[in-house]
C-alpha cells in the first residue's frame, strides 16, 4: 500500500526516460506498482501521476480499462482458465468447474490462505495446447482435472516459484541496454545531416 | 518441401539463443540492408514481393509505408498485442525467436526512416517480454542496435511495451493510444492512416509481429523470391494456427494458395484429421470475426482472395475446426460475448448490440430461449452490421462491433435446428 520503494522507483525513472512523452510509462509503471504491492493502489497511482505528469484520476482511468491491471488485491498466484472457442471446443468449462472445485473458490474468488485466485479469461493465445490456463502470466495445457490438481499441488509447495514469478509481467524484465538517445538530440543530428 | 520463411527456427530446441539465431543466418538481413542498401531500396524489395500485412487486415505493407508522411520525428510501432480468439502465431513468433522479430523491426526502422521504434507486445506474454527485451539488450551489445549500426549511418533505438490486457489494442489508432498512457480508445477516422497522424501526432507505421518477422528473408533474397512462393496476391508463405477439434493443433507455415483447408485439417503434415467417429459441422478460416465456413468450402486454397472470394477472409490466418460434438450455439455465443466483453464502449451499436446478443445467446444456450429470439438476434446484427454482409457494412469507429454478427448469423442460418431445440426442449443436442 505504498508509494515506490527505493529500487522499484529507479527502475520507474529508467521507464519514464525511455520515451519522448513520459505520459507513455502509464502502463508499464502500473505493472511495477502491481508487482510491488499485489495490485495498483491509490498511493500508487498518484504516485505514477507525479511520475508522468498527468493526475491521479488520470491514471485511475488508464488502469481501470485494462484487464490485467487490479485495483482490488489479488492472490499470490493469480490462475486464469481461458474457455474461449479453441480450449472451449476442448472441455474448458469442465477444466474451470473443477478449478473451483480443487481451489474450493468461486470464478472471482481469492483462497483464504491468499495464496490463489480464480480468473475465467478470454482466449490467452496457447490455442494449441487447450484447454490451457495459465498462472501468473505462465501458460499450462492441455489441462484435465488430474493435471490440474498436480498443477495446483506444485504451486502450492512453492515447487514452481522459479518457473511462475509472482503475480507480474515485469518482474523479471530487466532492460541492460543504453538509454534510448533523447527525442531533442535525433532531431539535431537530422538537422545537422541535412545541411 | 515446405518453404519455411518465419519459422525457420522453430525446429531447434534453442531456437530463441543468440547463437542458434547467429548460426542460422541471423543479422545478415539487417547487415545487408544497413551497409549495402538504401532505404527506399529496401522499401522497394518489400513492395515488390507484395507482402501483405500478416495482422487480419491484409494491407500490403509496402504500400502502407509510403504514405508516411515526411517529418523529422517518425515512428515505428510493431504490433504485438494478439488477442484474437485462437490466434496464437505470434505469440510463437515473440517467444520462440525473438531476434528475428528484433532485426525485423530495425530492417523497417531503417526502410522508413523511423526516429524511435516501439514494441508493444500483449502483457500475457510475460516469457515473451522476458525474451524480447533480452534480444534488444543483446543486438545493443554486438551493435545491431543503437548508434552508427555495423558501422553504417544508421542509429535507432527499441523500446519495449508491455499492454495490460485490453483486445482492442490490437486495432493501430486503439494501440497507439494505448501507447500513450490512455484508455485504449480507437480513434476517429479520418485520417484513416497512423502513417499521417499516429503516434504523439507524428507520422507513425504500425506493423504486425509476423509481418516484420519475414523482412530478414525478403532483404536478404529479395522480393522477387518471395513473391514468386504462392500466387496473386497472396505471396510468401503465412504462420496458420489451427485448433479446435483436429488431432494436431499447432502452428504450420505453408505457402500460400497451395494447400486446401482439406490438406490443412486432414494432411498427414499437418491436422491429421477429426477423431474417430466424429464428423466436420464447420470451421472458422480466419479468426473468429471471419464467417464460418462449412465441409463444401473444404477445397478453397489458403489465399487471401480465394478466400475473400468465397465470402470470408483469411484474417489472422487461425483456422478453427468444430465437430459433431460441439454446439454451434455455443461456440456462436462464446465468440460473441467475448467481443461483447472487450467492446471498449465507444459506440452504441457495438456496447450496446453486442451485450444485447450476449444476453440472449446466453438465455438460449442455457434453454430459456424463445423463438422469437432468432429473429431479433438477426435483427440486432443487422443493426450493427447492415445487410450483416462480409466485408462488413460499418456503422461504428472500428471494426470490433462488425466482428459479432458474422458467427451469430452464421450460426441462426445454418443450425437453425440446433437453436430450435435449444429453446423448444431446453437441452442440447450435441451434449
Amino acid at each position: 500500500m505504498a508509494r515506490f520503494s527505493d529500487e522499484m522507483l529507479s527502475r520507474a525513472q529508467e521507464l519514464v526516460s525511455l520515451y519522448p512523452d513520459p505520459r507513455s510509462a502509464t502502463i508499464p509503471l502500473c505493472h511495477l506498482a502491481q508487482e510491488q504491492d499485489g495490485y495498483v493502489t491509490n498511493e500508487a497511482m498518484e504516485h505514477i501521476g507525479e511520475l508522468v505528469g498527468s493526475s491521479a484520476a488520470e491514471v485511475q482511468g488508464t488502469a481501470s480499462f485494462y484487464d490485467m491491471l487490479k485495483l482490488e488485491p489479488v492472490g499470490r498466484y493469480v490462475v486464469g482458465v481461458c474457455t474461449n472457442i479453441a480450449c472451449m471446443l476442448r472441455g474448458a468449462y469442465e477444466v474451470l468447474e473443477d478449478a473451483e472445485e480443487v481451489l474450493g473458490v468461486p470464478v472471482g474468488g481469492t483462497t483464504e490462505d491468499g495464496l490463489f485466485t480464480l480468473e475465467e479469461v478470454e482466449c490467452i493465445a496457447h490455442c494449441d495446447r487447450a484447454p490451457a490456463a495459465q498462472v501468473n502470466y505462465r501458460y499450462f495445457g492441455p489441462l484435465d482435472r488430474e493435471s490440474l490438481q498436480d498443477l495446483v499441488a506444485t504451486l502450492r509447495n512453492g515447487d514452481l516459484d522459479h518457473e511462475v514469478p509472482p503475480h507480474g509481467t515485469l518482474i523479471r524484465v530487466r532492460r541492460e541496454a543504453p538509454p534510448v538517445v533523447p527525442m531533442e538530440e535525433i532531431d539535431r543530428e537530422r538537422a545537422e545531416e541535412g545541411q | 518441401m515446405i518453404e519455411r520463411i518465419v519459422g525457420a527456427r522453430l525446429g531447434y530446441e534453442d531456437s530463441e539463443t543468440l547463437e542458434r539465431f547467429l548460426a542460422t543466418g541471423g543479422d545478415l538481413g539487417l547487415r545487408k540492408a544497413v551497409l549495402e542498401m538504401r532505404p527506399e531500396e529496401v522499401a522497394a524489395e518489400v513492395t515488390t514481393a507484395n507482402l501483405l500485412g500478416r495482422g487480419g487486415a491484409g494491407f500490403e505493407a509496402g504500400r502502407k509505408w509510403s504514405m508516411l508522411r515526411k517529418a523529422p520525428r517518425r515512428y515505428l510501432v510493431i504490433n504485438g498485442d494478439e488477442s484474437e480468439p485462437a490466434t496464437f502465431k505470434d505469440h510463437l513468433l515473440v517467444e520462440r525467436d525473438p531476434h528475428q522479430l528484433v532485426e525485423g523491426a530495425t530492417i523497417a526502422a531503417y526502410a522508413i526512416g523511423a526516429s524511435l521504434v516501439v514494441i508493444y507486445l500483449r502483457g500475457e506474454f510475460a516469457l515473451g517480454l522476458e525474451r524480447v527485451q533480452q534480444a534488444i539488450n543483446e543486438a545493443y551489445a554486438r551493435n545491431a542496435l543503437g548508434r552508427s549500426i555495423f558501422g553504417s549511418s544508421f542509429s535507432v533505438d527499441i523500446v519495449l511495451q508491455p499492454g495490460a490486457g485490453a483486445y482492442i489494442c490490437g486495432e493501430e489508432t486503439s494501440l497507439i493510444e494505448s501507447l500513450e498512457g490512455k484508455r485504449g480508445f480507437p480513434r476517429i477516422k479520418p485520417p484513416y492512416f497512423p502513417a499521417v497522424i499516429g503516434l504523439y501526432g507524428e507520422p507513425t507505421i504500425v506493423n504486425n509481429v509476423e509481418t516484420v518477422s519475414n523482412l530478414p528473408w525478403i532483404v536478404q533474397k529479395g522480393g522477387a523470391a518471395f513473391k514468386a512462393l504462392g500466387q496473386g496476391r497472396s505471396t510468401g508463405t503465412r504462420l496458420f494456427a489451427l485448433s479446435g477439434q483436429v488431432k494436431r493443433p499447432g502452428p504450420y507455415e505453408v505457402e500460400m494458395t497451395k494447400i486446401t483447408f482439406r490438406d490443412l485439417i486432414y494432411g498427414d503434415d499437418y491436422g491429421q484429421g477429426l477423431l474417430p467417429d466424429r464428423s466436420l459441422i464447420a470451421f472458422i478460416p480466419g479468426g473468429v470475426s471471419a464467417p464460418w465456413f462449412f465441409e463444401e468450402h473444404l477445397d478453397i486454397p489458403l489465399g487471401q482472395d480465394e478466400v475473400a472470394q468465397a465470402g470470408s477472409m483469411l484474417g489472422s490466418g487461425s483456422v478453427i475446426v468444430m465437430d459433431d460434438t460441439s454446439c454451434p450455439v455455443r461456440s456462436a455465443w462464446r465468440i460473441a460475448r467475448f467481443f461483447a466483453r472487450e467492446s471498449c464502449g465507444q459506440c452504441t451499436p457495438c456496447r450496446e448490440g453486442g451485450a444485447w446478443i450476449d444476453k440472449i445467446m446466453r438465455r438460449i444456450e442455457e434453454g430459456e430461449g424463445r423463438e422469437a429470439d432468432l429473429d431479433l438476434l438477426l435483427d440486432l446484427c443487422d443493426n450493427i452490421s447492415p445487410g450483416i454482409k462480409w466485408p462488413p457494412a460499418q456503422t461504428t469507429i472500428c471494426v470490433l462491433g462488425p466482428s459479432i454478427p458474422p458467427s451469430v448469423s452464421a450460426a441462426i442460418n445454418h443450425f437453425r435446428d440446433d437453436f430450435l431445440v435449444h429453446i423448444k426442449e431446453g437441452r442440447c443436442p450435441h451434449a
